[in-house]
């Protein structure tokens, strides 16, 4: 098709799409005047009945806990896919002279690559962003947060490290069998406490543990539980991928 | 709808046509990760405070360092080709 014609055909078809979506908003209700029932219905009930403060957690880890559970696996699975499709090729090798730790650079008097500012700054913000992802993975719910921000901010503080030039105390904080466990376990660990309400009582990942009172860090009953096992298997997810990611880097010699 | 909230949507819409009109992979994965703070204000100003913060983690860390990665490893097959053609 000619240029011409292609922008043509563009110009219709984005203008169709613009009159559906003027239709479309147009019909949407204002800025917080929401009248879906059960949304209305949550608003009222969740609090009271489940002792968690932060009520989108409390949909996303106890509500519709199974949604979130086949989220966790669709993570877990393209964890999984990565590792696979980006596995070393035949004829693959790893080259230890790229991507070379800084710190035995400055060993042997050559100049590093990266600069003092990144590696200060970014050596400096590992300790407060684990803590601040430990945070969020526990307080899912109280606060806006929760397992899934939590695991992502957890892996961050590998690519802090990576970035501060240090490719081979990033490797040792990472052993691959230890991250793939922690993925494991965090995804086992759902469809476990999932399991735990089907004999506690009838129904899968139903809210078995006592709720506490609201607002302690212990409350909500397995909300916290959940949010917990969700920042394990997405800290292990995202780590792997990271890594993976990483190490694609060191490897060399592959021709096609 | 408040000031903040229409500042909020005019901004995402500019952000957006910016990581479009991007060419360049490189400053692409950078303007998108401004485009994904950006998007994590305005869920922040219409009161989606989880949202915001998802969108924050994968927006804004997750996406660009996925790209840039990615971009590295294709530059340095770049480099590599022409030594096949030798």
């Amino acid at each position: 098709m000619s240029h011409r014609g292609r922008r043509g055909l563009f110009l219709v078809a984005a203008a169709g799409l613009a009159a559906l979506l003027v239709h479309g908003l147009a019909g949407l209700p204002g800025v917080g005047h929401f009248h879906g029932r059960y949304g209305l219905l949550l608003a009222h009930v969740a609090v009271p009945e489940r002792q968690a403060t932060d009520i989108v957690n409390s949909i996303t880890y106890d509500y519709r806990g199974v949604d979130t559970m086949g989220e966790e696996f669709i993570l877990f699975a393209s964890a999984v896919g990565l590792v696979i499709v980006l596995r070393r090729m035949r004829g693959e090798r790893q080259d230890d002279d790229r991507d070379r730790d800084d710190a035995s650079e400055s060993a042997v008097g050559r100049p590093s690559q990266t600069s003092a500012a990144l590696r200060v700054l970014g050596l400096a913000l590992v300790g407060p962003v684990l803590v601040l992802g430990i945070y969020f993975a526990s307080q899912g719910q109280l606060t806006p947060g929760g397992g899934f921000q939590g695991g992502v901010i957890l892996a961050a503080a590998l690519i802090l490290v990576y970035l501060a030039g240090r490719y081979r105390a990033m490797t040792r904080l990472r052993p691959i069998p230890v991250v793939e466990l922690a993925e494991g376990l965090g995804a086992a660990g759902y469809a476990a406490i999932g399991v735990g309400g089907l004999i506690a009582g009838a129904r899968f990942l139903l809210n078995f543990i006592p709720q506490g009172s609201m607002g302690n860090l212990l409350s909500g009953g397995t909300i916290a539980l959940l949010s917990a096992v969700v920042g394990l298997e997405v800290a292990g997810a995202f780590t792997l991928v990271f890594a993976e990611f990483m190490d694609q880097r060191r490897l060399t010699g592959r021709r096609q | 709808m408040n000031v903040l909230q229409a500042g909020a949507l005019i901004l995402v819409g500019l952000g957006g046509t910016g990581v479009v009109i991007c060419r360049d992979p490189l400053r692409q994965a950078i303007v998108s990760g401004v485009f994904g703070l950006l998007l994590a204000i305005l869920f922040f100003v219409f009161q989606a405070p989880d949202v915001a913060l998802s969108e924050i983690v994968i927006g804004a860390v997750a996406l660009p360092v996925m790209i840039l990665l990615t971009l590295a490893k294709l530059r340095e097959h770049r480099d590599d080709e022409p030594e096949i053609e030798q």
